[in-house]
């Protein structure tokens, strides 16, 4: 066994020798351009570009025509949300999203908030300057519209529902297993609303949303749905018909693929449009402009190809692989806890808290596995994970949580190591630990007052 | 995040991890920090009546830096006396483990555990005086 492991699989899978190889002869002979239409490199390129297109579809259950190639998830989700939100802004400006969704949904949702205030900011000041017939300053907005009751002020009122660019958002709260609650999604959503961008599985929690059940609502209500597909596609089934999503975002790092490259499923029959954020020489039918990458096109195709070939047989190994991980950690140790749902989880996903052990440290000890923490413990606020948090997790839990991430290479042997590894250092803190002490003493931690810094 | 050799040094070989009795009146218990925020320290001196720090053991929740600075912490005083042991700054702790910025905090947990701990003694002995009187 060779170490250090890997068990980060949520971050990036390991590119497969059997891509790597497909790829090779388009970064050597087959360079060419895969626009240019009047010689043989331009069409090798282009059939090379086709078959990978196709080999996309058919994982996800849709065809060719469907298929965008962007640079990877983020651009992919942004494409999705701003192209929709500028697309049918005469028709609506809400968003409806979770709260445990990826950054790149929440942060290009918080910017399309953004833009709506900036722009209804301005409204504000024009027409207070209409009301008080003369120049008005961004400082005296505030007194102004003291006086000038803007709330019930019909043109205001006018101006303010026409289309700003922007949108407002839902975030909806999550159930205690991290799932969404569909009567709550349905109670959000508005005849403004345009669009409901749920992902198919956690980054961090590995937990499945019921991803038919919210396609049929959306639907049934005539609100587009986007769904950040990411961590599931090409582990569990996935597909667009029988689950009636309308746009969802790939990308090929996650499946064994080269990074740098993804997809945009956009929806033909009933037809979805979006309006493009990359404008240039119209390439991918004018919705995502820029010269195609080649070779990792075909890297992603044929990662797609494996992914659906073996996926249920890669699934069932996985899983039981995850369940030797989960019942080696919690047989040894006392007081863990598996956070997300059990029951709908992605095979290869263990997020588990050692109550007491901190994370960050815990990670430290057991240098040769690469795994991740629940808690952003090294970033500059030392914030723990909002994914966590919004599941309701205790912020002292959230602090001491690991998130195990197992793919296509991991080895049983690995499994093994990596349990009598985390048992032993988990032990070694606890030790260390004033918190397992005082736990143990039967001591309630909570009826401590502790020193806020 | 890349720690220094001293900061990994005292997290796989810790100094004076233990616990001493709480009630024992010539010990003086520090408990800083909170579960919620990611660390708490605990530091336990034991002085003697004339102000002397005998022993010191500590035991922490938190990242490798805040075993670290506890850790450093309990060979630092030992041997010291109340005052001399109220002069370590988180600056000495943090230059010593050459803290990366974002655990600078660690080290204000290890300043604020002597400064607690002492403060616990005082108080402990201030009592038993007014007993005694």
């Amino acid at each position: 066994m060779k170490l250090p492991i890997y068990m980060d699989n949520h971050a990036t899978t390991p590119l497969d020798p059997r891509v790597l190889d497909v790829m090779l002869p388009y970064l050597r002979e087959d360079f060419g351009n895969a626009s240019s239409r009047n010689h043989v490199f331009g069409w090798k390129a282009e059939a090379a570009v086709k078959k990978a297109r196709q080999q996309v579809a058919e994982l996800i259950g849709a065809t060719d025509q469907e298929i965008v190639f962007t640079s990877g998830a983020t651009e992919s989700d942004n494409l999705a949300i701003k192209g929709v939100v500028e697309y049918y802004k005469t028709k609506g400006d809400h968003i409806i999203t979770l709260k445990t969704e990826h950054k790149a949904i929440l942060d290009t949702c918080k910017r399309l908030e953004r833009v709506r205030q900036e722009r209804l900011d301005e409204l504000k000041l024009l027409r207070l300057g209409q009301l008080a017939g003369r120049d008005v300053s961004p400082e005296e907005v505030a007194e102004l519209a003291a006086k000038h009751d803007l709330e019930n002020d019909e043109t205001y009122e006018k101006w303010a529902e026409m289309p700003t660019g922007g949108a407002r958002v839902t975030y909806l709260d999550v159930e205690k297993d991290g799932r969404v609650n569909l009567e709550k999604l349905e109670e959000a959503m508005t005849p403004k609303t345009v669009l409901v961008s749920i992902m198919f599985v956690n980054n961090e929690i590995g937990v499945v949303q019921p991803i038919a059940e919210i396609g049929a609502l959306c639907r049934k209500k005539g609100i587009l749905f986007h769904c950040d597909a990411v961590q599931g596609i090409g582990k569990v089934p996935f597909d667009v018909e029988a689950m009636k999503v309308d746009l969802a975002s790939i990308t090929s790092h996650k499946m064994y693929g080269p990074k740098g490259i993804g997809a945009l499923y956009v929806r033909r029959k009933p037809r979805v449009r979006i309006a493009p954020i990359i404008d240039g020489g119209g390439h991918e039918r004018g919705m995502r402009s820029g010269t195609l990458n080649v070779a990792a096109i075909v890297g992603f195709g044929h990662a797609a190809q494996l992914a659906r070939e073996e996926l249920a047989d890669e699934a069932a190994r996985i899983l039981r692989l995850r369940e030797k991980l989960r019942k080696g950690l919690t047989d040894a140790l006392d007081m863990t806890i598996i956070n997300g749902s059990m029951e709908h989880r992605l095979p290869g996903n263990l997020n588990i808290s050692f109550a007491h052990a901190e994370g960050e440290s815990l990670m430290m000890g057991i240098k040769d596995v690469a795994v991740s923490s629940g808690s952003a413990c090294t970033s500059a606020s030392l914030e723990p994970s909002y994914v966590l948090r919004a599941l309701g997790v205790d912020e002292e839990l959230a602090h001491s949580s690991i998130r195990f991430g197992l793919g296509r290479f991991t080895t049983e042997e690995e499994v093994d190591y990596v349990v009598q590894l985390v048992v032993d250092k988990v032990r070694k803190l606890r030790d260390m630990s004033p918190l397992y002490e005082m736990a143990k003493e039967g001591i309630d931690l909570k009826s401590i007052e502790w020193t806020a810094h | 995040m890349a720690y220094s050799d001293k900061v990994i040094d005292h997290y796989e070989n810790p100094r004076n991890v233990g616990t001493m009795d709480k009630e024992d009146p010539n010990v003086g218990t520090g408990l800083v920090g909170a579960p919620a925020c990611g660390d708490v320290m605990r530091l336990q001196l034991k002085i003697s009546d004339d102000g002397l720090i005998e022993d010191a053991r500590f035991k922490t929740f938190g990242c490798g830096s805040a075993i670290a600075s506890s850790s450093l912490v309990t060979e630092w005083v030992k041997g010291k006396t109340v005052d001399q042991a109220m002069t370590i700054s988180n600056k000495d702790v943090a230059r010593e483990l050459a803290l990366p910025p974002v655990k600078i905090h660690c080290s204000v947990l290890a300043e604020d555990a002597i400064k607690a701990a002492i403060e616990d003694f005082k108080k402990k002995r201030a009592a038993r005086k007014a007993q005694a009187s």
